[in-house]
């Protein structure tokens, strides 16, 4: 039975070496030039000190915007991968499998038609400069 | 019946609507590379004007071959729905038309807006071929979002973000109530097919879903007391996106209203109808009535479309196939005389962001007679008046004769209607006479040349108009052709409550409509 | 019982944002409210797809999808609102009344 679980200790250990290969890579290849206002911690660019009541950019509300919109389509991917295998055959499975030769795209091409619209919408505002912070 | 349709038959029934949604998807790719000049936006427009006519072919295709339909039963291909759409893209095409008049003076669009146009089209598209309350919502956000936006479109305007913002909060909240309607009849039934809802047995949930649902419809259609929105608005929103409102939104609004009503909540009908018979008498008399005092051209024409959802509403009332017919018709003649005539206002306001007052119309028919003419044509087709006002008299006599034919005759409805009308005649002939007896003030600017694209849909409109009036029969056939298929138009099921009020007292045996 | 529980819950959550709509004026507070809308509905939605299945989440999802939509949209609206008006309040919108 715990035999299982055995995809789930791979994917723990494969995690945690890719994060020490990532943070290690990044530690022996940067070279580091330390200044007062580098050294502070970070916060979206504000001042990390005062008053929270603080008004700030109004650029950061488009880039907001853009993310919960672009994050929200997301929610239609999980029921959608939760469904793929039903969707990506021709006929109801049979013991949670699809029966030889049933197989069918209809699945893939509609997630593939969703993600190109997506697509149309990001590369619209890349093109118009919604991207760019100035 | 099954529960979820083929994929191919999913592709086939709404051939249409992915023709017009590709054709969106390039055109605001095409209009993305485009900069912000003003040749882009009215490239946009002309492409715009493009797809809504091949999306106009695969309509009257779609209509011809009897596609449409889905085993599932949440999409139609019924006649109500090809009629609808086709008078949903004649009245889209005259706003695009007016939209490129309007950039041609102002320069002050992005190529973006055609673009919303088509989205906002798609969506009343999806509202027309809906038989289930998911569609219809998603229909209804995509028109509105777009919509409110639209209402914005002159971002150099401080009226136009006005408009916009007041449109944006009271239809969002509108939107509320109409989704916990549709959340409580969910609730009840256990499903939001028109077709499982019509064949329910009304419980108080039930019940109070449908009263949920009659506030967002009425916001939606702007019948009083929900009409508030509706002067600020059409006067703030630029021309164009003015008459793509009244002309489009209100047709897709009313389809959606008789669809819902008819084929999905029938089984309470002893229970809305009285309700809507306020409403619809209480509209004609306070659209008209406000109308009267209003001196500025494009609040006068809001007021006179609350009075028009009014008329509208009285066609919803009879509940009958010819109903039905005599709405798509109304609509037909009410989006040719819409669209007629705010391509005058177009012409005549040149561009100028201050609104058109009656004054400013004072002696156009000794500079400029044809533009007199044609708005006075498109104005007593509104008044509904015989010949000179064209298929206007039309929509108002088929409207009468469904309420007075309908199983409780709508006689006290019908009389209110009348005298509405006479009242109306109050407005619609001061803007008229106003055209023709007034001499021209002098410090007047003269409207110099009539726009190309602006000419064509105003003699297109008119003549329209004029030879309906003369000849109806081609299209009251078509609108007769256009009726609902569902059979719970025909046989609403009485509720199990009593009747409370008098004008429905026959309405429980409306069983058996011929 | 649980499931009348959640649909009073919703009732109440729908009713506040209902009257924060009619006795606000500030535009961000009023969206706000309509969103509370919204998500009392969502509510209403889960609870009755206890009893009836399936479709009652997919209708979430979308109602979701569309409130975000709204969202971005309005927030836009109400940025270029206080660029002409220098404020959010509905009382400072005087400019349509003839």
């Amino acid at each position: 039975m715990l035999r299982e679980y055995l995809p789930v200790l791979l994917l723990l250990g494969f995690a945690a070496v890719n994060a020490v290969v990532i943070l290690g890579l990044g530690e022996l290849v940067t070279r580091t030039h330390p200044t007062e206002i580098k050294q502070q911690p970070y916060e979206s660019g504000m001042a990390p000190l005062g008053d929270a009541r603080d008004r700030f950019s109004v650029k950061f509300y488009l880039v907001a915007m853009l993310f919960i919109v672009f994050d929200i389509e997301t929610v239609f991917m999980i029921p959608w991968g939760v469904h793929y295998q039903q969707l990506s055959c021709a006929v109801p499975l049979v013991d949670g499998a699809c029966p030889a030769g049933q197989l069918s795209f209809f699945g893939l091409g509609e997630m593939l038609v969703f993600a190109l619209i997506l697509l149309v919408g990001y590369i619209f505002v890349w093109k118009k400069g919604g991207l760019s912070w100035d | 019946m099954t529960d979820f349709a083929e994929p191919g038959a999913l592709l086939g029934a709404l051939l249409p609507e992915i023709t017009l949604l590709l054709g969106t998807l390039i055109l605001l790719l095409v209009g993305a590379w485009g900069g912000e000049s003003s040749s882009p936006t009215r490239r946009s427009a002309r492409f715009a004007l493009g797809i809504v006519g091949v999306t106009a072919v695969a309509v009257v295709f779609a209509w011809l071959r009897g596609d449409g339909f889905t085993t599932d039963d949440r999409l139609t291909g019924d006649g109500f729905r090809w009629a609808i759409d086709l008078v949903l893209l004649l009245g889209t095409a005259g706003a695009l038309a007016i939209f490129d008049t309007e950039q041609l003076r102002t320069r002050a669009y992005q190529a973006e807006i055609p673009v919303l146009m088509l989205l906002a089209l798609s969506g009343m598209m999806i509202i027309s071929a809906s038989r289930d309350l998911m569609f219809t919502y998603i229909g209804l956000e995509l028109m509105s979002i777009a919509v409110y936006v639209l209402a914005g479109a002159n971002r150099s305007s401080a009226r136009s973000a006005e408009a916009s913002i007041k449109y944006f909060l009271l239809g969002a909240f509108a939107s509320g109530f109409l989704l916990y309607g549709i959340a409580l009849l969910y609730g009840a039934v256990g499903d939001t097919r028109l077709s499982a809802l019509g064949a329910a047995t009304p419980s108080a949930m039930y019940l109070v879903g449908v009263a949920l649902l009659l506030v967002g419809f009425a916001f939606k259609v702007g019948a009083v007391p929900f009409h508030l929105w509706t002067p600020d608005v059409y006067d703030g929103a630029p021309s164009p996106i003015t008459a793509f409102m009244a002309a489009c939104v209100k047709a897709s609004a009313f389809a959606m209203l008789l669809r819902v009503m008819a084929e999905g909540i029938g089984p309470a009908i002893v229970h809305w109808h009285p309700v809507v018979w306020w409403l619809a008498a209480i509209t004609m008399v306070v659209g008209n009535v406000v109308a009267l005092a209003q001196p500025n051209v494009k609040r006068m024409l809001a007021y006179s479309s609350i009075a028009h959802s009014g008329y509208l509403l009285v066609a919803v009332l009879a509940y009958s196939q010819e109903a039905a017919a005599a709405v798509v018709f109304y609509l037909l003649a009410y989006t040719l005389a819409t669209i007629g005539a705010f391509a005058v206002l177009g012409i005549v306001s040149e561009g100028r962001e201050t609104t058109v007052t009656i004054d400013d119309l004072s002696g156009l028919w000794h500079v400029r007679p044809g533009l007199a003419v044609a708005l006075s044509v498109c104005l007593l087709a509104f008044f509904g008046f015989p010949i000179a006002g064209g298929a206007g008299f039309f929509a108002k006599w088929y409207v009468i004769q469904a309420a007075l034919a309908s199983h409780t005759p709508l006689t006290v409805l019908v009389v209110v209607l009348v005298l509405a009308s006479v009242v109306s005649a109050g407005y619609y002939l001061t803007a008229i006479s106003a055209m023709f007896n007034r001499p021209r003030p002098s410090q007047l600017p003269m409207p110099v040349q009539t726009p190309l694209l602006s000419g064509i849909v105003m003699v297109v409109a008119v003549v329209a108009l004029l030879v309906l009036g003369v000849f109806p029969t081609p299209a009251s056939r078509l609108a007769a052709a256009a009726t609902l298929r569902a059979a719970p138009l025909a046989t609403p099921v009485a509720g199990t409550m009593t009747v409370s009020a008098p004008t429905v007292a026959a309405t429980e045996d409306a069983g058996s409509t011929p | 019982m649980m499931l009348a529980d959640a649909l009073i819950v919703s009732a109440i959550l729908f009713t506040i944002g209902v009257v924060g709509v009619l006795t606000r004026r500030n535009a961000i507070i009023l969206f706000m409210c309509v969103e509370l809308m919204l998500n009392a509905v969502n509510l209403s939605f889960v609870t009755f797809a206890k009893l009836h299945g399936v479709s009652g989440h997919v209708f979430v999802i979308l109602v979701m999808t569309i409130a975000a939509a709204e969202a971005a949209v309005g927030l836009a609206i109400v940025i270029s609102v206080f660029r002409h008006f220098g404020a959010v309040d509905l009382q400072s919108l005087k400019l349509l009344r003839r």
